[in-house]
């Protein structure tokens, strides 16, 4: 039990890794130009979206398309507790997420009659729907117009508001991460991966199926709202049309390319998510508009082709693996343990 | 009773389109167990082709079609062997990447080509309704109804009449068997991706006069697909044909008498697909598959 205990906790290496990553992105926006500032405050808040479909789909094996639909929810229940009820933004960001991991809950339970496939047809309808949906109460969510919130100010004069907004999502950020790290390592963890590599070995171990499921469905959910009312806050406005089901697919992209099924996947995603279409369409702006419009789709999509060619691990699985080689490096007859995702005989791909 | 005959017809014609893009779907998981979520995308690049062809090329309407057909069914069945063969026999979230992948960029390179501006495109069919017994039908409609219910009833024929499409089933159904008696399996699949990409091109030629032609066209539509095929059961391909239909008319309806639902047809698919897939997963029409515990 012991050993098992300490297998879960980081070595020492990994603590000074995290430590150096810490002071780096706390030293970031002071060393970066200010737009740079928001970019990165916006892929810390992609970041702690794909850690909420990392569980769902990475950990728990459900596969969902339709993550984008939960972040708007998040942004409209944020955006309506602060214009309608007064509620200090800060305070709507636990709120969005809490209205939107019970909603997870509730559809995670029709989600459960729903295998592989099924569910993926059905979060894609949700996908499409929702905009057109969260459109029609104008009264509540401000309709086709949307809901205009007030920008981010400091309050203190040492930082300005980018920067004060990116402590905000940097802080969140680490405090989700340790909270899914935390769930991932343990009993709820081993079940998740459990269900996903075969969900009837993971009954007859005594694995609860149903409320295992809507669990995951629940923390993805809950995570979702978080990022979706930061991204709201982020952006200054919450209008239906800034969560089309591209962003639910450029979700799922970061994810995979990111890494599915590993927490560092889901930093290195939000980077992805956030970075690509702009890197893309900058690179093809010279030719015209109409390219360099249409070019984050096929760059995202080559990508994700490339990456389930050549690394379906993704990003992080390549970093595991020459770290694993580096620090094992093969000799002959010598039993090397095996590389991370050798061992691993199953994983979400 | 004018007014619920015009909904009816229009509904239909809305239906047989959503019914050839199902079919393209069915045809698709049936062989394969796969859900191709490029399908409407394929359908939208194939009616640019036909576009260009009319517009640019100044191709005779019939012929247009036939050549944007044949290069829909080419183009998939390329795609199908070069690269989603890899990824058949993995995990099923593989598959459902690589196919959104493949939306993803048909989407994008629609736009790298002809842009997001949305264009008119030609019907072949005259503008002026035709009054029967007091009714006004638009020709439009009996001829999109005409066109749909043709290419259903060829699909059928293909199926149920000839070696190939014994060939095509047996495949699908034991493939083992199949490799057996001579038939390659490989090839078939291929052939059955192009035939529903042909399916579903026909839908989008069908559909563009009505929705305007631009990379986005067929972002509802296969949701409407999707539900029409859960409708009938997706294993079905009558299944897909009914759900299509049933599902055209039901959205008339509500969009003619359900005035608040009018602007949230998308929902109202949405909720009969989930509705469907919880109370009877196999469909109207669909076998009910039993599992072993």
């Amino acid at each position: 039990m012991a050993v098992a205990r300490a297998r879960t906790l980081p070595s020492n290496g990994m603590l000074g890794f995290l430590a150096v990553l810490a002071i780096v992105a706390i030293a970031a926006p002071f060393l970066l130009p200010s737009y740079q500032t928001l970019n990165l405050s916006y892929a810390l808040i992609f970041a702690i979206a794909i850690l909420g479909l990392n569980i769902l789909t990475g950990y728990s094996g459900q596969i969902t398309l339709g993550h984008g639909a939960f972040l708007a929810i998040g942004a409209y229940a944020s955006a309506i507790a602060q214009q309608k009820m007064g509620i200090n933004y800060l305070l709507t960001i636990p709120i969005a997420g809490v209205v939107c991991g019970l909603l997870g809950f509730a559809f995670g339970f029709p989600a459960l009659r729903l295998e592989g496939i099924y569910l993926a047809l059905a979060t894609f309808a949700l996908a499409v729907a929702a905009p057109t949906v969260l459109k029609k109460p104008a009264a509540i969510t401000g309709g086709v117009a949307g809901i205009i919130l007030p920008p981010v100010t400091s309050p203190t004069e040492f930082l300005t508001d980018d920067q004060f907004f990116y402590i905000v999502c940097l802080g969140i950020a680490a405090l989700c991460f340790l909270l899914a790290w935390n769930i991932l390592r343990g009993r709820t963890g081993r079940a998740f991966r459990a269900i996903r590599d075969g969900d009837l070995a993971a009954v007859a171990f005594g694995v609860n199926l149903a409320s295992y499921k809507t669990l995951a469905f629940a923390i993805s959910a809950f995570l979702a709202g978080i990022a979706g009312a930061l991204y709201g806050i982020a952006t200054g406005f919450v209008s239906a049309d800034a969560y089309p089901f591209q962003l639910s697919i450029l979700l799922l992209v970061g994810a995979v390319i990111g890494g599915l099924g590993t927490l560092e996947g889901a930093v290195i995603g939000g980077f992805f998510s956030q970075f690509l279409p702009q890197l893309s369409q900058q690179a093809l702006s010279s030719i015209n508009k109409q390219v360099a419009n249409a070019a984050p789709s096929v760059t995202q999509g080559i990508l994700l082709l490339v990456v389930m060619v050549v690394a379906r691990q993704g990003v992080a699985g390549l970093i595991r693996s020459n770290v694993h080689r580096l620090r094992y490096p093969v000799q002959s007859g010598d039993d090397t343990p095996a590389a991370p995702e050798a061992s691993a005989q199953t994983g979400p791909l | 009773m004018t007014f619920f005959l015009q909904q009816l017809v229009s509904g239909l014609a809305a239906g047989g389109a959503y019914a050839s893009l199902a079919l393209a779907l069915v045809l698709i998981y049936s062989a394969m167990g796969l859900v191709n979520f490029a399908q409407g995308e394929f359908a939208m690049f194939a009616t640019f082709i036909a576009w260009t062809l009319m517009v640019n090329l100044g191709v005779p309407y019939p012929l247009a079609f036939v050549l944007a057909l044949g290069f829909a069914m080419l183009g998939a069945a390329a795609i199908e062997r070069l690269i989603v063969r890899p990824f058949e026999r993995g995990p099923q979230l593989g598959v459902v990447i690589v196919t959104l992948a493949l939306l993803s960029i048909t989407n994008g390179m629609a736009g790298f080509i002809w842009g997001y501006v949305p264009r008119a495109f030609p019907t072949p069919f005259p503008q002026n309704p035709v009054v029967i017994a007091g009714v006004y039908i638009s020709i439009q409609d009996l001829g999109v109804i005409g066109v749909s219910l043709l290419v259903l009833g060829l699909i059928y024929i293909l199926f149920n009449r000839t070696k190939l499409g014994l060939a095509m089933r047996t495949a699908a159904l034991y493939p083992d068997s199949a490799r057996l008696l001579g038939v390659s399996v490989g090839g078939m699949l291929a052939v059955g991706w192009g035939l529903a990409s042909g399916v579903g091109a026909v839908s989008g030629i069908l559909l563009a006069p009505s929705l305007f032609l631009e990379p986005n066209m067929m972002q509802q539509v296969i949701i409407y697909a999707f539900a029409a095929a859960v409708l009938g059961g997706i294993e079905s391909p009558i299944g897909a044909v009914v759900g299509g239909l049933l599902l055209g008319v039901l959205l008339a309806m509500v969009g003619a008498y359900v005035q608040p639902l009018a602007d949230l047809r998308l929902a109202v698919a949405l909720l009969l697909i989930v509705v469907v897939l919880v109370v009877r997963p196999s469909g109207l029409l669909g076998q009910v598959h039993v599992r072993r515990v």
